[in-house]
């Protein structure tokens, strides 16, 4: 076998920050083999980036050392760096460069030839599809196509090792898979990868896995060792009677199951023990385990590890004794609907939109669009990159106006509503927004004020928001210094200060860990148990599966409308007869773009 | 209503407050400039260097050159010999001047003709060579009527006796750190309500405030009030400062330079919001800061007279407010101006704020979205 | 240094700055809209200065008198009927100044006795009071003279100053402001800009990825130093065109020096602004950095408008480490004076210096690491 490409040898890396110093890797040992797809994966705070940056030699390790293709970083970074492809997390494109100008920036500075770079230049534009945007600016094209080109920047010198620091955030699905068949195809040319990612299911398509957590090593071997041990304890849980959101927080509660997760038509359901625990009504299948069921198991083990990255849950481990894996969180979200908008369930719509037009200039970013939702739904707008379904949730939410077409929130267009009207809305938005230099204390309490709270209500909801979030121990913490996970819980606290009734959530999981996705989509069901309605983004298509009803939105146009499982029927074939949501999505629109091709 | 209003005040405060880098900048670059702009921002001359070329053996000369030598305005750096040796002096900046005295200085003196001093002056900086000029007549005019005097000669059909209000020594320090006081209030209030917005649009808090029940006319108001207070503060601070560190004479009533404060910094604050709801980036908004201030200063008489100005801009100054304000803080400082003598600056100030205010409040409705 | 490497940073630097109109707007707007707003907007030279004139007793000899003020072209003289609307029309601000001669005037002078002339002015802006009193003076003697020709005699006054000013005769503000200001402008392109446009790399992720790649701290430093440096010598282009061509300030020295002593200035700007870019990684920062570390100072402590000689000896010890005060001197004396060798070598030499030290630092500062 061929020697590592990459060693770490009981490395340590400290941070100062602010005050303190922080140590991001803790005595780290590991090697990549060469050759190989190696996933790096881990909650957030496990020292991913840093570990990616050691390997390029952008950072020197304070004790052990860093070896890269046989090279010491601390001496050879020059040699390091000719070696090596590295795209770091936003990959720095320049913006304001056309695509073929990025590419010959890099090809200069890693010294190819005129020679070679044609036939280089062509073979990637080729792999990465980008040959009809070569004039384009980089800063004009979608997400995905900028991460695409970032990759195509790093490969220009045909690296031996290339390092990929989460190439995939923030992209759409269908990216998603384009970028992964780049990767793939650099596997069979003899590249090593070291890539890292948020997202459990890309996991699976790397050849070895690197598991960090806390900076220290969790585990590495292949997917399928992770989960081999989990075989026969994952179930797929259905009931007949029971919508699936009120299955899986059944399921979740009863002892004895590590995680209940809504997929396809039923709950996904991983148990501490092999035996089913079915209850009347209920039909369980068993089904293969995969690696999210080993990330979950091993990492909600780890008490302290899931109270930081999503709060709320009992330490006790799971493989022993009574365990319940991540507590439900949100179980008492006692929420009193206000006003009396449309008494039962289902009978008027909360949000109707219809003919909604929006114009930038003369690009048309939404195209004539209608739906509606129902109250106590949970309402998803899905879309690629630049599908307009943000420029649609800034209208619905009255940021935005629009350019044509009505839409009313409860009975009312919010931007042209009087301002208690807003009183009956919360909004969370992409980046969780508060202030960040006012601690959590300060941010509940202006929000308090900021929605006309008053006396005894006021401090209720405080008490309400500081019990339920149990941001009770970061009161004098700045908003800005808390983690990912409790960044996004004061947003929600904060949103929901005022007991507002329709809910809007713009991709509130984006960049977050799955362990505190979690815990923050228990909290979404609770809500809209009660009543409450909950319009949402996202780029996660496992998310979709909790929506009551969708809308799938492609170059402006709405595709599909329905539920989940209406729109998985959608491209449900004989070559795929269980179509994932992610095979929806990318079926329909890669239809959907087809056609509008040829009509242009 | 107020309770929202309230609520944002508080907050806007400890945004500015909680932040190292914001107090730093209310706190430092202010402090740095007034100290700066006190001690180095002078039109006062002293230590001129300057070069002597005596030809003349009699005492007269000796007498004349004693004065010079004696003033703490000027400091001899040179002697010298013949005519050639002027031009590398002056030249290469070593003296900013030379006095050149004939051979028959003492001579013609004592005969009573006109006796000539010859000044040999770097008009580079012609100001300072102006001065300079104005300090060597000064030393002549008094030689001169002593000289009358000792030696009984009739004097001039005429003499100026000069005298100078409100300032009788005619320090620049006097004019210039007055003028800080406005100068400081307009950057500080322009720096925490130019920037204010931008700073929630890049943050995504202001989409947050939009969604709240709080109407733009609040959120005007709350934002303010901050401004008002910390550019009210520092303003007072640096007033103070003027008369305790720099020893200005602050003749005035305090309530004339407070009302003339409110006004300007309702402006100012006016201003500032323009520019905030336009500016979609804090870089912007710097910029658009930095591009109302610099024509600001300059076209308000802060370090030169308005009236030097061609006409066409002396008209542009009057939408300047700090135009105003720097006669309404010199004049309460300096001419122990009272309220009713400063009506015809309040009201244009007044108006000026009215204007951008609303203005301010338009933009704001209208670039919610 | 690898050419090929250099030749695609400076490429990609120019299809930025070309691409970039904030870029552009500081290098060519930002210059002409300071030398517009300081040509014309900054004057020190007053004229037509409102002054208040009182005669009490108007005879032949204070028509006389008056007749010196009406004919100069620095005064505006305005007739009160008596001192205490004079006084008045002072406090309200109508005049900068008062001209009285009392009753007895031309008694006084009648009878051989000197005459007093009370002139009082507004005291409160210092600089303008006393340029006002400079030529209320001049304008006394030359009427001295007059009065001297006529009477056949010679004049009554013991010594009389014979002025002579080198380089600007007519003392006009404006040549020795206009120059000045091209040393503001530079620094503002050279610092400003530059430590822009590095924190802007960091702050967008492109360094991170260029440090990743075989290029080295040299070449991506004098990657931004070239393109900048053909910006800023085009912006010091257009600030002497327009100083020489608008405004009519003579340049006297030669033009290729001071082409010479504005590239050597230029180095030290960008060198400054690189150093505040290894400092301060992001835009906003940077900004404020570069102008309170620059620009301010080039602004107060160059020589620029307050004469370094009379500040305190603090101050002027200060201004030793300003960069812009070389080249203020550079540039006045190669405007108005001529090639003066003296003062351009010695302050060359300093402003080499300067390059050195900053260069210097910022090469050591700036590794190709992230930490």
């Amino acid at each position: 076998m061929e020697a590592p490409a990459l060693v770490l040898d009981a490395v340590h890396k400290r941070f100062r920050q602010g005050k303190q110093a922080v140590e991001a890797i803790k005595g780290l040992s590991v090697q990549v083999q060469s050759g190989r797809i190696t996933g790096l994966l881990g909650p957030d705070g496990a020292g991913k980036t840093t570990l990616m940056r050691l390997a390029a030699a952008l950072l020197l390790p304070d004790a052990g050392a860093v070896r890269v293709l046989g090279h010491d970083s601390r001496h050879e970074a020059a040699a390091i760096q000719r070696d090596i492809g590295y795209m770091p997390q936003r990959f720095g494109l320049y913006e304001d460069l056309s695509v073929q100008e990025n590419l010959a920036l890099y090809a200069d500075l890693q010294g190819l030839d005129a020679t070679q770079r044609a036939a280089r230049f062509d073979e990637l534009l080729r792999l990465t599809a980008l040959g009809p945007f070569g004039k384009r600016r980089a800063g004009d094209l979608s997400g995905g196509m900028k991460q695409k080109l970032g990759l195509a920047c790093a490969l220009l010198r045909a690296p031996r090792l290339l390092l990929l620091d989460e190439p995939t955030v923030g992209v759409d699905p269908i990216s998603r898979r384009e970028l992964w068949s780049i990767i793939k195809a650099m596997r069979a040319q003899g590249v090593t990868v070291l890539v890292s990612t948020a997202y459990l299911d890309e996991a699976e398509l790397c050849d070895d896995i690197v598991l960090l957590h806390r900076g220290e090593l969790l585990a590495q071997q292949s997917p399928e060792a992770f989960y081999a041990p989990l075989v026969g304890h994952c179930y797929s849980v259905r009931h007949p009677a029971l919508r699936r959101r009120q299955l899986q927080e059944v399921l979740r509660s009863r002892a004895g199951v590590v995680d209940a997760l809504v997929q396809a038509d039923g709950v996904r359901v991983v148990l501490q023990g092999k035996q089913p625990l079915a209850q009347v009504g209920e039909d369980w299948q068993p089904v293969p385990p995969r690696f999210e069921d080993a990330f979950v198991s091993l990492l909600a083990t780890d008490g302290e590890s899931v109270a930081q990255a999503g709060a709320g849950v009992d330490a006790t481990p799971v493989l022993q004794g009574n365990a319940q894996g991540i507590r439900p969180a949100a179980v008492s979200l006692d929420l009193r609907l206000r006003g009396n908008d449309g008494g039962e369930q289902g009978t008027a719509p909360v949000i109707e939109v219809h003919e909604l037009r929006r114009f930038f200039g003369s690009f048309e970013a939404v195209k004539s669009v209608e739906f509606s939702v129902q109250r106590g739904e949970v309402f998803g707008l899905l879309g690629a990159n630049g599908a307009g379904k943000s420029t649609t949730f800034r209208m619905l939410c009255g940021l935005l106006p629009a350019s044509s077409g009505t839409l009313r929130v409860a009975g009312m267009d919010l931007r042209t509503a009087r301002a208690a009207a807003r009183a009956r809305i919360g909004y969370v938005s992409q980046r969780f927004s508060l202030y960040g230099n006012l601690s959590v204390a300060q941010n509940l309490a202006f929000f308090a004020s900021a929605y006309g709270l008053g006396g005894a209500r006021r401090k209720a909801r405080l008490d309400w928001a500081q019990r339920e979030f149990e941001l009770t121990a970061y009161l004098d913490a700045g908003a800005a210094e808390l983690p990912l996970g409790f960044k996004q819980r004061l947003a929600l606290a904060c949103a929901l200060m005022h007991e507002p009734s329709i809910l809007f959530l713009d991709e509130p999981t984006s960049g977050v860990d799955p362990l505190a996705r979690r815990e923050f989509w228990q909290r979404i069901n609770h809500l809209a148990e009660s009543g409450v309605t909950v319009m949402i983004t996202t780029h996660f298509m496992d998310e979709a599966e909790y929506c009551d009803h969708l809308v799938l939105m492609s170059l402006g146009e709405i595709l599909a409308f329905g539920s989940p499982q209406e729109i998985r029927a959608r491209v449900k074939t004989a070559a795929m007869p269980d179509p994932s949501m992610e095979d929806a999505f990318i079926g329909l629109i890669q239809a959907h773009e087809a056609q509008t091709r040829r009509a242009a | 209503m107020w309770a929202r209003v309230v609520a944002l005040v508080i907050k806007e405060f400890l945004a500015v407050l909680r932040d190292a880098a914001s107090r730093t900048v209310l706190i430092g670059p202010p402090l740095i400039q007034l100290m700066v702009f006190g001690y180095a921002a002078s039109f006062d001359l002293n230590h001129i260097p300057y070069a002597v070329y005596n030809q003349d053996s009699g005492y007269a000369a000796r007498q004349l050159l004693a004065r010079f030598s004696g003033s703490p305005n000027f400091q001899q750096v040179a002697t010298i010999r013949n005519d050639a040796q002027i031009a590398p002096l002056i030249n290469d900046k070593d003296a900013l001047l030379v006095l050149h005295i004939g051979q028959h200085f003492t001579r013609d003196l004592l005969t009573q003709k006109p006796a000539r001093l010859q000044i040999i002056i770097d008009g580079r900086d012609s100001n300072t060579a102006a001065l300079a000029l104005n300090d060597v007549s000064g030393i002549l005019l008094d030689f001169n009527q002593q000289w009358a005097a000792a030696h009984s000669q009739r004097g001039p059909p005429a003499q100026l006796v000069m005298r100078a209000w409100f300032n009788p020594n005619l320090r620049s320090r006097w004019f210039i750190v007055p003028g800080i006081v406005a100068l400081l209030t307009l950057v500080v209030t322009l720096l925490v309500t130019g920037l204010s917005v931008a700073r929630e649009r890049e943050m995504g808090t202001f989409d947050q405030l939009l969604v709240t029940p709080m109407r733009p006319l609040e959120i005007l108001i709350g934002k303010a009030v901050p401004g008002f207070v910390i550019g009210g503060l520092e303003g007072g601070f640096i007033a103070l400062m003027a008369v305790l560190w720099f020893h200005v004479p602050f003749v005035g009533s305090v309530a004339a330079l407070a009302l003339g404060m409110f006004f300007f910094l309702l402006a100012a604050i006016g201003i500032g919001l323009m520019i905030s709801s336009l500016a979609v980036t804090q870089q912007q908004g710097l910029l658009g800061v930095f591009l109302f201030l610099v024509p600001a200063i300059i076209l308000s008489g802060f370090a030169t007279p308005i009236a030097n100005m061609p006409e066409a801009v002396q008209l542009l100054t009057y939408i300047n407010p700090m135009r105003y304000f720097l006669i309404i803080v010199r004049g309460v400082f300096l001419e122990g101006s009272t309220i009713p003598m400063l009506w015809s600056q309040y009201a244009p100030l007044a108006l000026i704020g009215l204007v951008s205010m609303s203005a301010a409040a338009w933009l704001f409705r209208h670039r919610m979205a | 240094m690898n050419r090929q490497r250099l030749r695609g940073l400076v490429r990609k630097e120019f299809l930025q700055i070309l691409r970039d109109p904030s870029a552009i707007a500081i290098a060519f707007v930002l210059p002409v809209f300071l030398l517009l707003l300081f040509g014309y907007g900054v004057s020190l030279d007053a004229h037509h200065v409102p002054l208040a004139v009182v005669v009490d007793q108007p005879t032949a000899q204070t028509s006389n008198f008056i007749g010196g003020l009406q004919q100069s072209d620095f005064f505006d003289p305005r007739h009160y009927p008596t001192i205490g609307a004079a006084r008045t029309a002072l406090m309200q601000r109508q005049v900068t100044g008062i001209v009285w001669l009392r009753g007895d005037f031309s008694r006084d002078m009648l009878a051989g006795k000197t005459a007093p002339v009370a002139v009082w002015v507004d005291g409160v802006d210092a600089n303008n009071a006393n340029i006002l009193l400079g030529y209320l003076q001049g304008m006394w003697q030359n009427w001295l003279q007059l009065q001297a020709d006529q009477a056949g005699q010679p004049l009554a006054i013991p010594v009389v100053a014979e002025s002579r000013i080198w380089f600007n005769p007519a003392l006009r503000s404006r040549d020795f402001l206009v120059p000045g200001l091209i040393a503001v402008i530079m620094t503002l392109i050279g610092a400003l800009l530059t430590a822009l446009v590095v924190a802007r790399e960091w702050e967008r992720g492109t360094m991170e990825a260029l440090m990743a790649s075989p290029v080295t701290m040299g070449e991506i430093l004098l990657g931004k130093l070239v393109p900048y440096f053909v910006l800023g010598m085009g912006g010091m282009l257009l600030s002497v065109a327009m100083a020489v061509w608008l405004f009519a300030v003579p340049l006297v020295g030669s033009f290729w020096l001071l082409l010479a002593c504005s590239a050597l200035f230029l180095l030290v700007a960008l060198g400054m602004g690189l150093l505040i870019s290894t400092l301060a990684k992001n835009q906003f920062v940077a900004a404020q950095v570069a102008v309170i570390v620059t620009f301010l100072p080039a602004f107060i402590l160059s020589g620029f408008i307050f004469d370094i000689h009379s500040m305190p000896a603090v101050v002027q010890f200060l201004t030793h480490i300003v960069a812009a005060r070389y080249y203020v001197a550079i540039l006045q004396t190669l405007f108005l004076a001529g090639n003066v060798w003296p003062v351009v070598l010695t302050n060359s030499a300093a402003l080499a210096l300067m390059a050195l030290i900053f260069f210097g630092i910022a090469r050591r500062k700036s590794r190709k690491r992230l930490d």
